[in-house]
């Protein structure tokens, strides 16, 4: 025999019609295998192709979205010769004052803190003011009229005519403001817009010093050169004054920048729920590889090449892979539609969903790769398939032989897990912690799954009844799904879970802080002037004085010597306006970590001890003994860094970056906080108005209506994040069905045997039942141990809070898990108990 | 005479957990070309392993197997694929066909493996000589045990092999089916002039063969001519 004939090569069509002949009675299991990657390629499909119709609407609505060709930003007042130059700029122009105020809805008699914009000119000069009716939107302005947000117009059932009081001012509600450029359902369902004409500001007497005003200046330019040379003249001066710059490129930037992060998680999202299904296709395969071995083994002994018999089955699972891809590709393609819906309150642009098709060729290119890649361990061990297998039934697995290219495929997995996660998050360290955590939860419920076998196979209950250990035995016996279920089962169980108790921890925490004897109501913009007063005013409606503190508005202009000018690695230092207050003492929610803590100057040329939030202090990169000059409007201040102080943010209580000794700040102009509980809703919207009505600059903030908005925002996050979930649920069915119609394939000749030997139907069931019962139970328990582990690391570490398990739902989410898994696992071998054993055993044969 | 398969000095032995269990024991013999030769023994005497040895589905321990001149001992698996495609038929205890294929396609798949032309002809003519052309697009689960033993001797005969192996072939089969099935067998053997290795230990068919290797306990202790042959 000539060398060339032990190397004729096979035909490659030859290879791809085996390929088609072997698969003809297994496409439907096939078929089911891969669809476990369907959903998860669906997920990234539709969140690569609404990332993509986004970014294209974004481009193209850009100018809507700003509303301007420029916008500058302060947030402080200007000066005379800024203001001069700034009316001189564009074509057109327009001018906004934004702050926080109550609003007060006079027939209602109803209050509530809103967002103020007082607004002069013809803003937006792109897109509109979308108002009911649609004419309010150009017309508020000519009379002394209030566009009042829809969400405020329903909480206090106000109509259109209706008047409302702003500061000392009453307004007319024109229109109802359904929509402002480049505003979210979020932002408004958080800080509800009210839109006053600008000139009628100064009246409303809420322009006092200490007020946070945000001005905005907005121009339209007809000539984007002259834009151009506007932006060159302006920038670097109005970057010194700490003036912001927008253009509709920045606004681009900006919008799409925080998008992509919203994409980012939601990819990463589909990304676990295609992993899911990753599992279940190489679990799948592996056990089809086994039930192949023969057939494999009379393929050698016919003179098949272990090359030949490799490149078989790696074509049927390409194609099958291919079709799952593109099925999910479509599938995908539809529920991009569905994602306008479910993030609405999240956009601030009309979304046009198009068939974006560089996502549907990335979707079809990742499940192509991905079913391939989790299918190789199990086709790699094809090549090792001995020809005495035709001859010697049981004569090896087909994974008995070690293989290094197996663990080539495993590095290649987990550097595919890392590089799609990488091509996600773009950060080295979060894409390496990612894939670390699942290989973590993956290793951790493989052990635990193995420990539970070994614990099974020892301790088995031998007075058990036999149906009892029948079932039991089997999660140990060879054949069993134990390993595979308890994975693909426990990882999507605790991914689930995981959502849930981070979303509760996050609910807690806030709910937390408004319990007890917490305070529930801050009313701050307090006027020297007014402080007694409202003092008074509380008191009379026989509410506590919690906590009362002043708040002087201040800027730093140096440290250690060096200003903005001089030092522009630390620029965000001196940006900004810094909000402190002064006290003698700390407060509960302080603690010094380092220095000394001095409450207050002995004299005028003592030096001044500041105390600064540790984490503040890091971010200005000041150490103790460090010169901090803070501009107190218009006065300079020089401070020393006496102490670094640990603050409890999450209590519900006044807390500052920055705080001084008493003896300095006394006489600079300042605000005061005030903060109360309120027992009834009743008592809080009368004393809301008696404080609106005498004290219309004072604004209230009113911590349960701030609570059931953090319940709002989280349920909308919630159910974007169960939508996600969903996926990895529905996977995880998949899977599950998957992997119990894989074990039917295994365990029927036994069932049947069991029934020839006098076993009644029932009973078969029952021993099903049994070990599809524990199976679950191990599954749904491993997922949940590791989703409590990960919940509470996730809380003590990153939401620096308490987690308690929660109980009910964690027996709820157990029962349901292991529920589904035993209803799935008897309905799918019930049928086979319906027919005759030699029927089924010819057709297996 | 020429010699089609030379065992020299053939030993098998397995690792089992702390000891080595030796199946097969300084094994010689040599068969010749046209030759019809039944290996018999009782159950575990190692006959099967000879077989695997023989048709190279397997590698001994020590020893050398020369099948049509060529040294198995040092080919790789993929080479020895290719030598039982050239040279070697098999016909298996239970069959072995392919059960996704069609009787036609199990006939078919040797020659389509070694490249061969007139492929579907030549297997439907096989398929006729067993008597089973009207059954071609059937698959192995519509067939009976007798009919899917033919299909697997038109299998075995298709790309005219030197050397014949068949393990129990009858082993599955009643004694009518059985009948009719070996006397196929050894008409198809020759006509075609192939070399027949049988494996049995079925002494009646054992004894239409011209020669009988008997082993037991991994050696052979027999090696001779049926008495009324």
């Amino acid at each position: 025999m000539s060398k060339s004939a032990f190397n004729q090569p096979i035909s490659v069509a030859w290879l791809f019609k085996m390929a088609w002949r072997d698969s003809r009675k297994n496409r439907s299991r096939l078929f089911l295998f891969i669809s476990s990657i369907v959903l998860g390629i669906a997920a990234l499909v539709a969140v690569y192709s609404f990332k993509d119709n986004l970014q294209r609407d974004i481009d193209s609505q850009a100018k809507e979205l700003a509303g301007a060709d420029l916008i500058v930003e302060s947030r402080r007042p200007l000066e005379k010769a800024r203001q001069k130059m700034l009316a001189q700029l564009g074509d057109d122009r327009a001018e906004e004052r934004i702050f926080a105020s109550m609003l007060y809805f006079i027939k209602g008699e109803g209050s509530r803190l809103v967002q103020i914009k007082a607004l002069q000119g013809k803003y937006p000069f792109y897109g509109k003011i979308e108002t009911s009716p649609a004419a309010a939107a150009t017309q508020f302005q000519s009379g002394r009229n209030a566009l009042v947000d829809q969400t405020l117009m329903l909480q206090f059932n106000a109509k259109v005519g209706d008047s409302v009081k702003v500061g000392a001012l009453n307004f007319k509600i024109a229109g109802i403001l359904n929509k402002a450029p480049g505003q979210t359902g979020i932002q408004a369902t958080i800080a509800p817009t009210v839109f006053i004409p600008l000139i009628y500001l100064e009246k409303t007497g809420l322009t006092q010093i200490g007020s946070r005003i945000t001005y905005r200046f907005y121009y339209q330019y007809l000539n984007d050169s002259e834009l151009e040379k506007t932006l060159k003249k302006i920038e670097a001066p109005f970057e010194k004054e700490g003036l912001d710059i927008e253009t509709v490129a920045s606004k681009k930037e900006s919008t799409g920048r925080s998008f992509r992060d919203m994409s980012r998680f939601l990819a990463l999202a589909g990304f676990i729920a295609l992993l899911l299904g990753c599992i279940g296709v190489g679990s799948a395969i592996h056990v089809y590889i086994q039930e192949k071995l023969s057939t494999i083994a009379t393929l050698r002994c016919l003179g098949l090449k272990a090359r030949a018999a490799f490149l078989i089955y790696l074509i049927q699972i390409s194609c099958i892979g291919l079709i799952g891809a593109v099925l999910g590709a479509a599938l995908g393609t539809a529920i991009q539609f569905l994602l306008p819906v479910v993030l609405k309150d999240f956009l601030p642009i009309e979304i046009s969903m198009q068939i974006s098709w560089l996502a549907v060729a990335q979707g079809v290119a990742l499940g192509l790769l991905i079913s391939i890649l989790f299918a190789l361990p199990s086709l790699l061990a094809v090549r090792k398939i001995s020809p005495l297998n035709a001859i010697r039934a049981s004569f090896e697995s087909a994974t008995a032989k070690r293989d290094p290219l197996k663990w080539l495929v495993y590095v290649l997995m987990i550097l595919f897990v890392f590089g799609f996660t990488y091509l996600q998050m773009k950060s080295m360290a979060q894409s390496i912690a990612f894939t670390i955590a699942i290989l973590i939860a993956f290793l951790l419920l493989m052990a635990f799954s193995k420990g539970l076998m070994f614990l099974a196979k020892k301790f088995l209950p031998l007075s058990w009844s036999y149906l009892w250990r029948q079932g039991f035995a089997n999660l140990y016996r060879p054949n069993n799904q134990t390993l595979m279920l308890t994975v693909s089962i426990g990882l999507s169980t605790a991914f689930i879970c995981t959502l849930f108790f981070v979303q509760a921890i996050l609910i807690n925490r806030v709910t937390l802080s408004s319990s007890a004897n917490q305070p529930n109501t801050i009313l701050f913009d307090i006027q020297n002037t007014q402080k007694d007063d409202l003092n008074k005013l509380t008191k009379s409606y026989k509410l506590p004085l919690m906590n009362q503190v002043p708040v002087i508005t201040m800027r730093i202009e140096q440290i250690n010597g060096k200003t903005l000018a001089k030092d522009t690695s630390n620029a965000n230092a001196f940006r900004g306006e810094i909000r402190a207050t002064y006290q003698d003492s700390l407060t509960a929610a302080e603690k010094i970590t380092d220095g000394e803590w001095i409450g207050k100057v002995e004299s005028d040329t003592a030096p001044i001890y500041i105390s600064l939030e540790q984490g503040y202090a890091k971010r200005l990169k000041v150490k103790l003994k460090d010169k901090i000059v803070f501009n107190v409007q218009g006065t300079l201040i020089t401070t020393a860094v006496g102490s670094f102080r640990e603050v409890n943010w999450g209590r519900m209580q006044t807390n500052f970056r920055v705080v001084f000794p008493t003896g300095v700040l006394e006489d600079a102009p300042q605000f005061h906080v005030l903060m109360t509980r309120i027992p009834s809703k009743e008592v809080s919207a009368k004393y809301q108005g008696a404080v609106v009505r005498k004290f219309p600059n004072v604004s209230v903030i009113d911590l349960d209506l701030v609570l059931e908005l953090i319940d709002e925002l989280l349920s909308k996050i919630g159910f974007v994040i169960r939508f996600m979930a969903g996926f990895s649920m529905a996977t995880g069915w998949i899977v599950l069905l998957s992997a119990v119609l894989t074990s039917k394939n295994q365990r029927i000749k036994e069932s049947i045997l069991l029934r020839t030997l006098g076993a009644s139907g029932k009973q078969v069931l029952i021993i099903n039942a049994i070990e599809y019962f524990f199976l679950g139970v191990l599954a749904a328990g491993a997922g949940l141990i590791l989703s409590i582990s990960g919940s509470w690391l996730l809380a003590k570490y990153s939401f620096d809070a308490t987690f308690t398990p929660p109980l009910v739902p964690i027996l709820v989410l157990f029962s349901i898990v292991v529920g589904l898994v035993v209803i799935t696992g008897v309905l799918s071998t019930r049928n086979i108990l319906n027919q005759p054993p030699l029927k089924i055993l010819r057709n297996e044969g | 005479m020429e010699t089609i398969l030379e065992i020299k000095n053939v030993s098998k032995a397995y690792q089992s957990a702390n000891h080595e269990l030796t199946v097969l024991d300084n094994i010689n013999f040599s068969i010749n070309k046209g030759d019809t030769v039944a290996i018999t023994g009782p159950s575990g005497s190692g006959k099967t392993t000879l077989l695997g040895l023989c048709a190279g589905l397997d590698r001994a321990t020590s020893g050398s197997v020369t099948l049509n001149n060529i040294a198995l001992d040092n080919l790789n698996e993929d080479q020895r694929a290719a030598v039982r495609n050239q040279y070697v038929g098999f016909i298996f205890q239970n069959f072995q066909l392919l059960p996704t294929l069609t009787a036609l396609e199990n006939v078919m798949v040797p020659l389509e493996l070694r490249g061969a032309k007139n492929i579907k002809a030549t297997a439907m003519t096989l398929l006729d000589k067993v008597g089973l052309a009207d059954r071609s697009h059937h698959y192995p689960v519509q067939l009976s045990g007798g009919e899917q033993q033919r299909v697997s001797l038109a299998r075995a005969f298709s790309n005219q092999p030197a050397l014949l192996f068949a393990d129990e072939p009858t082993g599955n089969l009643d004694a009518e089916t059985s009948e009719k099935v070996i006397k196929l067998l050894f008409d198809l053997n020759k006509d075609a002039g192939t070399t027949l290795v049988i494996v049995t230990h079925d002494l009646e068919l054992a004894a239409r063969t011209n020669r009988i290797i008997k082993i037991k306990g991994g050696i052979i202790i027999a090696d001779e001519s049926p008495k009324y042959v």
